[in-house]
């Protein structure tokens, strides 16, 4: 039973922390129409974010609701990818995160539409057509800025070269999602590697860009040891509940 | 046909309420003053998603935080049409931007005041937008049909948030003592600017008389300024909380609430670029315009290629 509530928590997680990240860009993007569509990401992933966490509650069966594990779970609890906890940096960071988890989540929600789960079945057939969209949205950019200016080229290339050591972590399953994947609830993460690899040369080919080769990866975001950063943003994300703790808003 | 005679037949068309739209002659002081008030709403519409901006990290719960995202996204898209509204009368998105930028053109001064609590989520939806809808609705009948209509689509949007806003004060006020206190607080600090969001009082308002007579404007700065402050009053009851006026009071013969004196030093301070919050806000406006602009030149760059990589295929075939 923790196997899957920590499987799901880790799915809401990555929603929610990356909502808090794209959240940031809100008003302050580089065109109207992107800071706009850079918002719909936000509230798609949070949506998404939002139905793994009333699930966790029903299957916590402690009585919480969706709240209670944003809000009142610490550091060490979320199961978030360090991916998506970096931090925005400029459009090409930003960008370059996006592309590589869509590229992931576009598999492991393809995967998830014949969980044996029929509540993961159905949020994932919901997600999947969000993060074809954002798939699409975040490759079209990648080529915009690799096949762009010498300056967008060098600035994607960059952000490939920086947040690639947080890719690796997508496909060594936890204990938890090996135990939910020989249930059938759960992809076998480390059999999307190909798929993912495929795809990302044929985006990064056609952005002129080089797929960066360093074999070094960190892990650790799936079991709760995360970079300094996501203490901060929880920090802020969690800061009126527990200030006024028993309180509703 | 003279330039007399086209006016007159502009003036009549106008005072039959006929709708006039890009393609039509119009006098010149009608469209740079359209220009400069749509272009002035539009600002307001963007440079007003920054304060709220500023709560989406700390949303108090998952729900609150769509609603929120989701409503500075709507003020977003209200920027867009009334770019693109501002756009029909000859003139350029990027232009206009760059006079706002530059600190030559306005935006609405309410959004000079910082936000400080969770509290002023909802006191921005209830009185700011509450203040932009009776602004807003008269203009949905505006002469200038692009206008009027990028009018009708905001103003629904506008009195969602309005609701939206209120209904975080409400939560607010019937939860604990700290709670209720957040909201009186921020009831406190945005009540006089929202007074202020009207403009100056019938008697000094330099650019009105234009407006109303080619029905631009169809009420004046001071009727809005009595709606609003009769609407507002009691919901403020409703939500248990004291209008930070000792002056008001209803006047049993006009059936209006009457206000205390509004302190047009402070408005005209922050107009003139002295709020706490102008030299940040258009500093922040600068820095994401500036940092987005190599992600233009890319955007713009790999369109030209794309364009000449067609063209020559072509060719080929
Ligand atoms: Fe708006
Ligand atoms: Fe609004």
């Amino acid at each position: 039973m923790n196997s899957k509530k920590n499987y799901i928590l880790h799915l809401a997680d990555n929603g929610l922390i990356l909502a808090q990240r794209l959240g940031e860009w809100c008003g302050h993007g580089p065109v109207l129409e992107q800071d706009i569509a850079l918002t719909n990401i936000a509230l798609d992933v949070l949506g998404q974010a939002r139905y793994f966490y009333q699930y966790a509650a029903e299957v916590d069966g402690q009585g919480k609701e969706e709240d209670f594990y944003a809000y009142f779970r610490d550091e060490r609890e979320f199961k978030n990818f360090l991916l998506i906890e970096q931090p925005n940096g400029d459009w090409a960071h930003t960008i370059m995160r996006q592309f590589f988890y869509d590229n992931f989540m576009q598999l492991v929600y393809t995967s998830l539409l014949s969980s044996s789960d029929k509540q993961i079945a159905a949020i994932a057939s919901k997600a999947i057509k969000e993060v074809n969209y954002h798939l699409k949205f975040s490759s079209e950019w990648v080529i915009r800025m690799g096949d762009g200016t010498d300056e967008s080229h060098k600035r994607i290339q960059d952000a490939a070269n920086n947040l690639w050591e947080y890719t690796g972590e997508f496909f060594v399953p936890t204990t938890y999602e090996t135990e939910m994947a020989s249930k059938g609830i759960a992809p076998n993460i480390a059999s999307l590697k190909n798929d993912w690899h495929t795809r990302g040369n044929e985006i990064f080919s056609e952005a002129t860009l080089q797929v960066p080769q360093a074999t070094w990866f960190q892990s650790g975001g799936k079991t709760g040891t995360h970079t300094e950063y996501l203490g901060i943003m929880l920090t802020d994300l969690q800061y009126l509940q527990r200030a006024y703790p028993g309180n509703s808003w | 046909m003279t330039t007399i005679d086209l006016e007159e037949q502009f003036m009549k068309r106008v005072a039959a309420d006929e709708k006039v739209e890009p393609k039509d002659w119009m006098p010149e002081k009608y469209r740079k003053t359209l220009i400069r008030q749509i272009a002035q709403h539009a600002h307001s519409e963007v440079v007003g998603m920054l304060p709220e901006a500023n709560y989406i990290s700390r949303a108090p719960s998952l729900r609150r935080k769509a609603a929120l995202l989701a409503k500075i996204q709507d003020e977003g898209g209200h920027g867009l049409y009334l770019y693109c509204a501002a756009e029909t009368l000859g003139v350029e998105r990027d232009t206009l931007i760059e006079e706002l930028h530059s600190g030559k053109a306005k935006y609405s001064s309410i959004f000079n005041y910082p936000t400080l609590s969770w509290a002023d989520m909802g006191a921005i939806g209830w009185l700011v937008d509450g203040a932009a809808i009776l602004n807003q609705v008269p203009l949905c009948k505006c002469s200038y049909g692009p206008y009027a209509r990028a009018m009708v689509r905001v103003c629904k949007e506008e009195s969602f948030h309005q609701r939206q806003g209120y209904e975080i004060l409400l939560t607010l006020c019937n939860g604990s003592a700290d709670q209720k206190q957040m909201a009186q607080d921020s009831l406190n600090r945005w009540w006089w600017p929202s007074l202020m969001m009207f403009g100056p009082s019938d008697a000094d308002s330099t650019n009105s008389e234009y407006s109303m007579k080619t029905k631009i404007k169809r009420f004046s700065n001071d009727e809005l300024r009595q709606k609003f402050v009769d609407a507002t009053k009691p919901q403020a009851d409703i939500l248990g909380l004291t209008i930070p006026d000792p002056d008001l009071k209803f006047n049993e013969q006009t059936r209006h609430w009457e206000y205390g004196e509004i302190d047009w030093e402070e408005f005209h301070n922050v107009v003139q670029g002295n709020g706490v919050c102008n030299k940040i806000r258009l500093r922040e406006r600068n820095e994401a315009w500036d940092n987005g602009k190599w992600v233009r030149e890319a955007a713009t760059a790999y369109a030209e290629k794309r364009e000449q990589r067609k063209n020559e295929s072509k060719q080929v075939a």
